[in-house]
């Protein structure tokens, strides 16, 4: 018995360990490949700064990247956690009334559908914050895949659950609370997975059309600043400053996602062997 | 024991607990799924609906439990007190419909909840009720962790924490392994002759409910209708020498019989 305990534990440790062995050594491999084109080709830094230059640089410029950096995941957060809140009441208020839905529905999709880069000057003129705006504009963005995931859960719930609800006079709240909301968690995650990776884009969009209208205080704004300096180190030092809010933002939504399910739903369940 | 011992001629002696009266449902689809059902089950009876895939079984026991209204003909609930459809009723589907994200304790502890009565006042009650379908080991593991028979087990608890005066089940073990089925059926009819609770019980298996019940209703499709009414007279408790008994196997030919006539009077048509 316990021996089969060990046994699973170090298989797991072992898939652990694989999963996080691989990915870095793609990036070593990638990073060095890197490092070795441009010493050995000599490229100007202008064009193509080294990795080992970005990361110079990234030090160097702090004081200019940090406080965009906070900028930007202020701005990305602000935007995820609105859309959370909106997303979610809208589907449960869509699932509780089919009037909701019918009046709601078409203008989140034409909402969603128009793109956010032609909705953005408009936006940029009618709201006197820009910061405001472009909190609009990252919402936009994030809380759609939050939305129709969310309403989707509420509504496919077992129909013999439903019945049963039924029988025991649950009536419309309790079988939203004990039932549609639990049910939707699952898929309220996939939301926010989704809505968390684009509210980054949504944050860096909204950035990028600002432009010089914000405070410019933004990654995205640093990083066609220093395009347009012809800053290359610095715009690429930004673009990874980037990337990795976008891959933390992945982590920290899975892990939330596999917390919540981990006990009860199949995706975030072990495989027994 | 002695009490266990019921002849059929008690079973139909009994005071109805409800009544179909001429009870038809046709749905918005055009499908007539019922006509002209009548019959009356004796509070405390075990009564089994026998008959083919859409027959309209499933419809009948939702139509008792309210869950939808019958198109023609009236439902009466003359062994009520009030006359009206008892609060306390237990269904078991086909399938064990648990809620994944919740214990086994708090899928038993459902109907209560929805009565709003709270976890620590009740837990007695659905440890009790985990006890006699033989789980309470399992009171805090998730419906994942179960085999199917577990599940089933789940659910009957389910059906039985509200103390049912009416328990309808829908092909209830009809998805399980033989060995498991019959080791279900044993003690449901344990379970029933000791607390005494009304069953309908629907069931496409002429030796399941030839096994459990006192009367069989033997049913032909399109639209359903009841073509057989078959007491089945031997006492309970009813062990495994009566599943070979003659008695057992007059009744599996009867049923059978009666089947087939349905079937065959189908087809003719
Ligand atoms: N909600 C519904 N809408 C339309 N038709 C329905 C509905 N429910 C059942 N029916 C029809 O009513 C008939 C009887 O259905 P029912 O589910 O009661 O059959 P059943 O005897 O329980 O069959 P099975 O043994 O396969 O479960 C079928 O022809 C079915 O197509
Ligand atoms: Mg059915």
């Amino acid at each position: 018995m316990s021996e089969r305990r060990d046994e699973e534990a170090t298989r797991t440790r072992r898939r652990w360990f694989l999963a996080i062995l691989v990915p870095v050594a793609t990036l070593v491999v990638l990073v060095g490949g890197w490092q070795l084109y441009v010493s050995l080709s000599g490229v100007a830094f202008y064009i193509l700064p080294s990795p080992g230059r970005v990361f110079e640089t990234l030090i160097a410029d702090w004081g200019i990247l940090g406080p965009a950096l906070v900028a930007t995941l202020t701005l990305t957060f602000e935007a995820l956690a609105l859309a959370v809140v909106g997303g979610v009441l809208l589907a449960v208020l869509m699932a509780q009334s089919r009037w909701a839905e019918l009046a709601l529905y078409p203008y989140a999709v034409i909402l969603q559908v128009t793109p956010v880069v032609a909705i953005a000057p408009l936006l940029l003129v009618w709201v006197p914050s820009t910061q405001a705006a472009l909190l609009i504009l990252a919402w936009i963005v994030a809380f759609f895949p939050i939305l129709t995931n969310t309403a989707q859960g509420l509504k496919s719930v077992d129909h013999g659950l439903l019945a049963l609800f039924d029988l025991y006079g649950a009536g419309r709240w309790r079988t939203l609370i004990h039932l549609r909301i639990p049910n939707a968690l699952p898929y309220f995650m996939t939301g926010l997975k989704i809505g968390g990776g684009l509210a980054l884009i949504g944050a860096v969009v909204a950035e990028l059309a600002a432009g010089s209208s914000g405070r410019g205080s933004g990654l995205a704004f640093r990083l066609i600043e220093a395009n347009f300096r012809s800053n290359a180190p610095r715009a690429f030092a930004a673009l990874v400053l980037l990337s990795l809010t976008g891959i933390a933002i992945f982590f920290a939504t899975s892990l939330i996602s596999w917390l919540v399910l981990r006990r009860w739903h199949e995706s975030a369940a072990l495989r027994e062997r | 024991m002695a009490e266990a011992a019921r002849p059929v001629a008690a079973a139909e002696g009994r005071a109805p607990l409800v009544s179909l009266r001429g009870v038809g449902k046709r749905f918005a689809t055009g499908t007539e799924a019922l006509r002209d059902v009548s019959f009356d089950v004796g509070a405390g009876a075990f009564v089994s609906l026998l008959g083919p895939s859409g027959c309209g079984k499933s419809t009948i026991l939702r139509l008792i439990a309210g869950l939808a209204e019958p198109s023609a003909g009236d439902i009466r609930w003359t062994g009520t007190a009030n006359g009206a459809r008892p609060a306390d009723i237990g269904f078991v589907f086909q399938e064990p419909t648990l809620m994944p994200w919740a214990t086994v304790f708090d899928n038993v502890r459902l109907p209560l909840r929805l009565r709003g009565e709270g976890k620590s006042a009740v837990r007695d009650r659905v440890m009790a009720t985990l006890r006699r379908v033989g789980l309470e080991a399992f009171a805090a593991a998730y419906p994942r962790e179960l085999s199917g028979g577990m599940k089933m087990r789940v659910s009957l608890a389910r059906a039985l924490i509200v103390e049912p005066q009416l328990l309808l089940m829908d092909e209830p073990f009809a998805a399980l392994d033989e060995i498991t089925r019959s080791r279900l059926d044993e003690d449901l009819l344990a379970l029933w002759q000791a607390e005494r609770w009304t069953v309908v019980f629907v069931t496409h298996s002429v030796f399941e409910s030839a096994y459990l019940s006192e009367r069989i209703l033997v049913m032909m499709p399109r639209p359903g209708r009841i073509a057989a009414d078959i007491a089945v007279g031997a006492p309970y408790p009813r062990d495994a020498a009566y599943r070979t008994s003659p008695a057992y196997n007059a009744v599996c030919r009867e049923a059978s019989a009666a089947l087939d006539a349905a079937m065959a009077g189908e087809l003719a048509r």
